[in-house]
């Protein structure tokens, strides 16, 4: 039985670390950083907790540091040094691996939730290191599900010149033969840099898109491979032959978005837009989800230490209800979280993966991403 | 819908019988749908308020109580005119409430605040607002009426709350997602349902209400992913010799025996299977099905379906008028 009397005060104290980059803007301005992201999640986390805690003797406070990536390691180590264990992480995938080494040394845990690289789950795991994020393996393989569900199985990947866009690529790649989808043809739609094609406005759009994409091999749907965000929101109306856009534009895997109602999200949605006064972004969802999983785990050992704690999330003992519809649980041997991807078409849930009639010995979220005999990960061992 | 009331009532007129009536809220459609207990025709639909959840009886059966949860109140309407009458305070966004048995108060899970209001239905005031887990919804009170609970969704706890002083004596841990919760007629168990955990916490009650938890029941069934099969409304029989536990997606009923708390059976019911009711004397249990759009009618002793109605868009709850 659990009851507030009697027990002891436990206090867990976690920060957010987000390492914000020079960069340009996006395309589109609902895709803008706001000041409080991931900021927001981790707010709405600790009410969440706060309120669990009342009744476990457990109190939660979570400090939220915004950083250039110079002062990065400073940041960490000042976090680290005023005792602070727990850290989400909101960075890309170098500042991750750095980071993580640092909180290695002071017995501290990571969550990150920004960062997709495969790598990063493969040969560049750490042992106290989480993700929250799912990688692009798990993206494109969301993706690469509904396309074969569609009976879509000739692709034309385009993707963006930058080595994230081509690394996403890759893992679209990877899913088209997992999943026996083929790519008819690829073409890669270079990054000019400073003098972007498609920054001059949908006039020069409209007639350079649809001239690069001519004279195709016929194909069923257009992936798009565009993680640094510079052309692909302007593909599904700008293509030679038209055919429905997945990846990067159209069709978009996502950990949540502002119109996702299934399965009392609708809850989560308004709790969250009465504390921040503006909708959820993945970053927060994300954030939220972190600070959810220590939560849930200090509120079943009964303990803030950050062994014990990993040591339990890690654990089949480890559940998490996140609006999914299903259980959330980690891949014990990297570190990263299994979760339904929602895809999304910039206005509601057309489709959750995994797909119907994809399964798995352990989990059909296994279908997702990299499985255990596929893993190069060994810090879990 | 005229004639089939007219029907209706020839048929009374016929029997002498006061017909039995079932109310639907049906969750999209923002309506209550009146089926007969007795012909299981549909009577009639009026409009409910804005996405109308939890649904209950006054103790005689003249009045229902409906959570219009986006219209953050409780509406109350005549069971025979289906005329609104008054609306109740009900705190924010009111999900699933608990009727005492004399008819006051209502106890009303507030999903949104993390509070529990308790609400005179004669002076239509607040009592108190009980701060408890987040995302409250189940709510059952014991059968002597000295202790409601309360199942908080995403802080997954049975809050057991003091009906004399209001104040929390109890909390239990449960899985995932704990949507609602039943009590034994006799008061000496409570079976809280977790939807996302898949499982149905038993749990022993002492007689002075102190609360154990005795064990956890699993569901299983061949050819669907256990993803699938997500507890939420939990009927038990006054014996308490059977549990019904309502499995969502699985589009199946889970019988539980009373006596060994294995699962005996499964019965088809409609698509996203939620809360259920009894008839009076327990010889039917009504499921709402969501994404069917219909309810099932289930004959207990047969523990088989034998029949299903249209009713209105995502059916959430079903309250069934006393004899």
């Amino acid at each position: 039985m659990v009851s507030a009397a009697g027990a002891e005060a436990q206090e867990v104290r976690a920060a957010v670390l987000r390492v914000d980059y020079p960069s340009l803007l996006p395309i589109s301005r609902y895709d803008l950083r706001t000041e409080d992201l991931a900021f927001a999640g981790a707010a709405l986390a600790d009410e969440d907790n706060n309120t669990t805690g009342r009744f476990m003797g457990q109190t939660y406070e979570t400090v939220t540091v915004a950083t250039a990536p110079e002062t990065a390691s400073e940041e960490m180590r000042a976090l680290l040094e005023d005792g602070i264990r727990y850290v989400v992480l909101d960075a890309r995938a170098g500042e991750v691996t750095a980071l993580s080494d640092m909180a290695a040394e002071a017995g501290a845990l990571v969550f990150n939730v920004r960062a997709p690289e495969v790598a990063l789950r493969g040969e560049a795991c750490r042992a106290n290191l989480l993700h929250i994020a799912p990688s692009v393996a798990m993206q494109a393989d969301a993706v690469a599900q509904f396309a074969i569900w569609k009976q879509w199985k000739r692709w034309l990947l385009v993707s963006g010149s930058n080595p994230e866009d081509r690394a996403l690529a890759e893992a679209y790649r990877r899913a088209a033969r997992k999943f026996g989808a083929t790519i008819v043809e690829e073409r890669e739609f270079e990054d000019t840099g400073g003098a972007r094609r498609t920054d001059s406005g949908h006039v020069l759009v409209q007639r350079q898109l649809p001239t690069f994409l001519q004279g195709t091999e016929a194909h069923d749907v257009v992936i798009a491979a565009d993680a640094t965000d510079y052309f692909a929101a302007y593909l599904p109306y700008h293509l030679w032959t038209p055919r429905p856009v997945m990846g990067s534009a159209g069709l978009r895997p996502v950990t949540i978005h502002a119109a996702h109602e299934a399965w009392g999200a609708t809850q989560f949605q308004n709790r969250f837009e009465e504390l921040t006064r503006r909708h959820v972004q993945e970053e927060d969802y994300n954030s939220w989800l972190a600070l959810r999983v220590l939560g849930e785990a200090v509120t079943r050992t009964s303990s803030a230490d950050p062994q014990v704690v990993e040591d339990y999330i890690l654990s089949d003992a480890f559940e998490l209800a996140a609006f999914k519809g299903q259980k959330v649980t980690f891949r014990q041997w990297n570190g990263q979280l299994r979760q339904p991807i929602l895809l999304y078409d910039d206005r509601i849930t057309v489709s959750v993966s995994p797909q119907e009639g994809f399964l798995h010995q352990r989990s059909p979220l296994d279908t997702l991403g990299l499985d255990a005999p596929e893993t190069d990960c060994t810090a879990f061992q | 819908m005229k004639h089939l009331m007219l029907s209706a009532a020839l048929c009374m007129a016929a029997t002498g019988a006061f017909a039995g009536k079932a109310f639907v809220s049906n969750e999209r459609g923002n309506t209550i749908t009146v089926v007969d207990t007795e012909t299981w025709e549909v009577l009639d639909e009026f409009a409910g308020g804005n996405r109308p959840r939890g649904i209950t009886l006054s103790p005689d059966g003249s009045l229902l109580y409906v959570c219009a949860s986006d219209d953050d109140t409780v509406r109350v309407f005549d069971t025979e005119t289906y005329e609104e009458l008054y609306t109740l305070p009900s705190g924010p966004d009111p999900e699933l409430f608990v009727i005492h048995p004399s008819g006051s108060p209502l106890y009303i899970a507030n999903e949104d605040d993390n509070l529990v209001t308790v609400t005179d239905t004669a002076d239509h005031t607040i009592l108190a607002e009980v701060p408890v887990g987040v995302e409250p919804e189940g709510m059952a009170i014991s059968p002597d009426s000295k202790w409601v609970v309360n199942t908080s969704e995403t802080t997954n706890m049975a809050h057991f709350i003091d009906t004399s002083d209001y104040e929390i004596k109890h909390n239990i841990l449960v899985d995932q997602r704990p949507r609602y919760a039943e009590y034994l007629d006799d008061g000496t168990r409570l079976f809280v349902s977790s939807e996302i955990g898949g499982t149905v916490s038993v749990i022993d009650v002492a007689e002075d209400g102190t609360p154990t938890l005795r064990q956890k029941i699993g569901f299983e069934v061949p050819g669907v992913l256990p993803e699938w099969l997500q507890p939420v409304g939990v009927k038990a029989k006054s014996d308490g010799s059977r549990i019904f536990v309502a499995l969502g997606p699985a589009n199946r009923v889970a019988v539980i025996d009373g006596a060994s708390l294995e699962v005996v059976d499964y019965i088809m019911v409609g698509q996203r299977v939620w809360q259920m009711a009894f008839t009076p004397g327990e010889e039917y249990l009504v499921t709402t099905n969501g994404n069917s759009n219909d309810i099932t009618v289930i004959d207990v002793a047969a523990e088989k379906a034998i029949k299903s109605i249209q009713v209105g868009q995502q059916p959430w709850g079903v309250a069934i008028t006393p004899d």
